[in-house]
């Protein structure tokens, strides 16, 4: 049976992963390799490392970085943030990133998504939504959250699958942070919508949550950021708990 | 000598990588010499059928591959090329394994993503693996179940999850992404 993956998401600026992990026995927290690592040997199923500076003086940096991961880690991840051109995408995949995640530059040049796709594939485009439940609908939100755009998430979804996409990453604005459980409601429409699977993303506090996201969606997986750097949940501890609820997990 | 079949874009980098974790070189080569030179023969995964084979028919690589009799281990895509006949793009495999390949169902959610099982498991390329080990997929395409069929696994249907036929070898998960167990799975080949 297909696993429901559970994806730790680490946060890159000038190649250094930002906000504050408090594992115990990594000396220098902010070395992404490092924390990448630790997460491996939980057994996290996948990685999503996003650089949130993505200047153009940062490609370089974020290339070595993907190198340097790659080398060390031996589970699937994918690289998002500032990733505009056919080019960059190729730089990532041959530095060894598994999948690109494609989010402002998908909404400006949907097309970029069957470039991607006919070029390497479908299974290394994942296409991030970030949406936000506004004025009665989902609408789908551009650069980082800040910019909104005309887009509604199912109907942005069901194109974005239609050119290409192999996953969607969906992340709920609403709910990021709050630790008050995934958005049920979004994230099941677009599973239904789609027939990709949906990582979703945001509200994640507690080992409930993911039960609650994985029992009743049918969403693929689950991804969090500071609840697992913070240890607040540890990865085995929620795997055990999610097998113990009959949600199937890779338990290694 | 390790050579990595290059055939097309995609990340071959991880094979790459995972092999010079447990102590191997390799090449990422198409040169016929060179791959018939090699101790063993890998043809990666990722990148779409017609084109990959157009590619070794191009540089006359599907003679070169046929004519091995090192262990070769064919990943994902690679598995799949070495089938008889893929019905993606409609293309005719190197007939190796006598399976063919079909397109999972419409109804389906594709790509199979993600962890899934490697069960019924036989021969050398599976020793010290559990029956239960997860391996990482990722394909909408998948070779059915034949009498070389050495792991299976379920998705929406039963397939082929690895093929072997004399020394020929092939896995439809990733070794390289498949945490412990895939690490495993290269071991056994390379201990061939």
């Amino acid at each position: 049976m297909l696993k429901k993956r559970i994806i730790p998401c680490l946060d890159i600026k000038d190649g250094r992963t930002v906000k504050g992990v408090n594992f115990l026995g990594i000396r220098d927290a902010g070395d992404p390799v490092a924390l990448a690592k630790r997460y491996v040997a939980e057994g996290a199923d996948e990685l999503v490392f996003l650089d949130i500076t993505a200047t153009v003086e940062n490609r370089q940096t974020l290339v070595d970085l993907v190198s340097n991961i790659a080398r060390e880690i031996t589970i699937p991840f994918t690289v998002g943030g500032g990733i505009n051109t056919l080019n960059d995408v190729g730089r990532l995949i041959t530095a060894g990133a598994d999948k690109v995640s494609l989010n402002s530059a998908a909404l400006r040049h949907p097309e970029l998504i069957s470039e991607i796709a006919g070029t390497f594939g479908s299974q290394c485009v994942v296409v991030a939504i970030d949406t936000k439940f506004t004025d009665g609908a989902w609408r789908v939100f551009s650069h980082g959250g800040r910019t909104p755009t005309a887009l509604q998430a199912v109907a942005w979804a069901k194109e974005a699958a239609a050119l290409g996409a192999g996953e969607i990453l969906l992340t709920s604005m609403n709910h990021d942070g709050t630790k008050n459980g995934f958005a049920l409601d979004i994230t099941t429409a677009v599973c239904r919508a789609v027939n990709i699977p949906v990582i979703a993303s945001g509200g994640a506090g507690t080992r409930q949550h993911f039960r609650e996201l994985f029992a009743t969606t049918p969403a693929s997986a689950g991804l969090a950021a500071s609840i697992f750097h913070f240890g607040e949940i540890a990865i085995p501890g929620l795997k055990k708990y999610l097998f113990n609820q009959n949600i199937p997990v890779r338990c290694s | 000598m390790i050579a990595i079949v290059k055939y097309n874009a995609g990340n071959i980098r991880s094979v790459q990588n995972a092999l010079a974790g447990l102590g191997f070189e390799s090449r990422v080569t198409d040169n016929r010499q060179e791959i018939l030179r090699a101790d063993k023969v890998i043809l990666p995964g990722v990148g779409e059928a017609s084109s990959a084979m157009q590619y070794l028919q191009e540089k006359g690589l599907d003679k070169t591959l046929l004519a091995l009799d090192q262990p070769m281990l064919g990943i994902c895509l690679g598995l799949q090329l070495m089938c008889r006949q893929s019905a993606e793009g409609n293309t005719p495999g190197l007939g190796i394994f006598n399976a063919n390949v079909k397109k999972f169902p419409p109804a389906a959610r594709v790509p199979h993503t993600g962890w899934n099982n490697a069960g019924q498991l036989r021969g050398p390329l599976f020793a010290g693996i559990a029956p239960t080990a997860d391996m990482y997929y990722v394909h909408s395409y998948y070779a059915e179940i034949t009498g070389q069929t050495v792991a299976v696994c379920d998705y929406i249907t039963p397939f082929s999850a690895a093929l072997q036929h004399n020394n020929f070898f092939a896995t439809q998960f990733h070794p390289e992404k498949s945490a412990a167990a895939g690490r495993q799975v290269l071991k056994n080949f390379l201990s061939l």
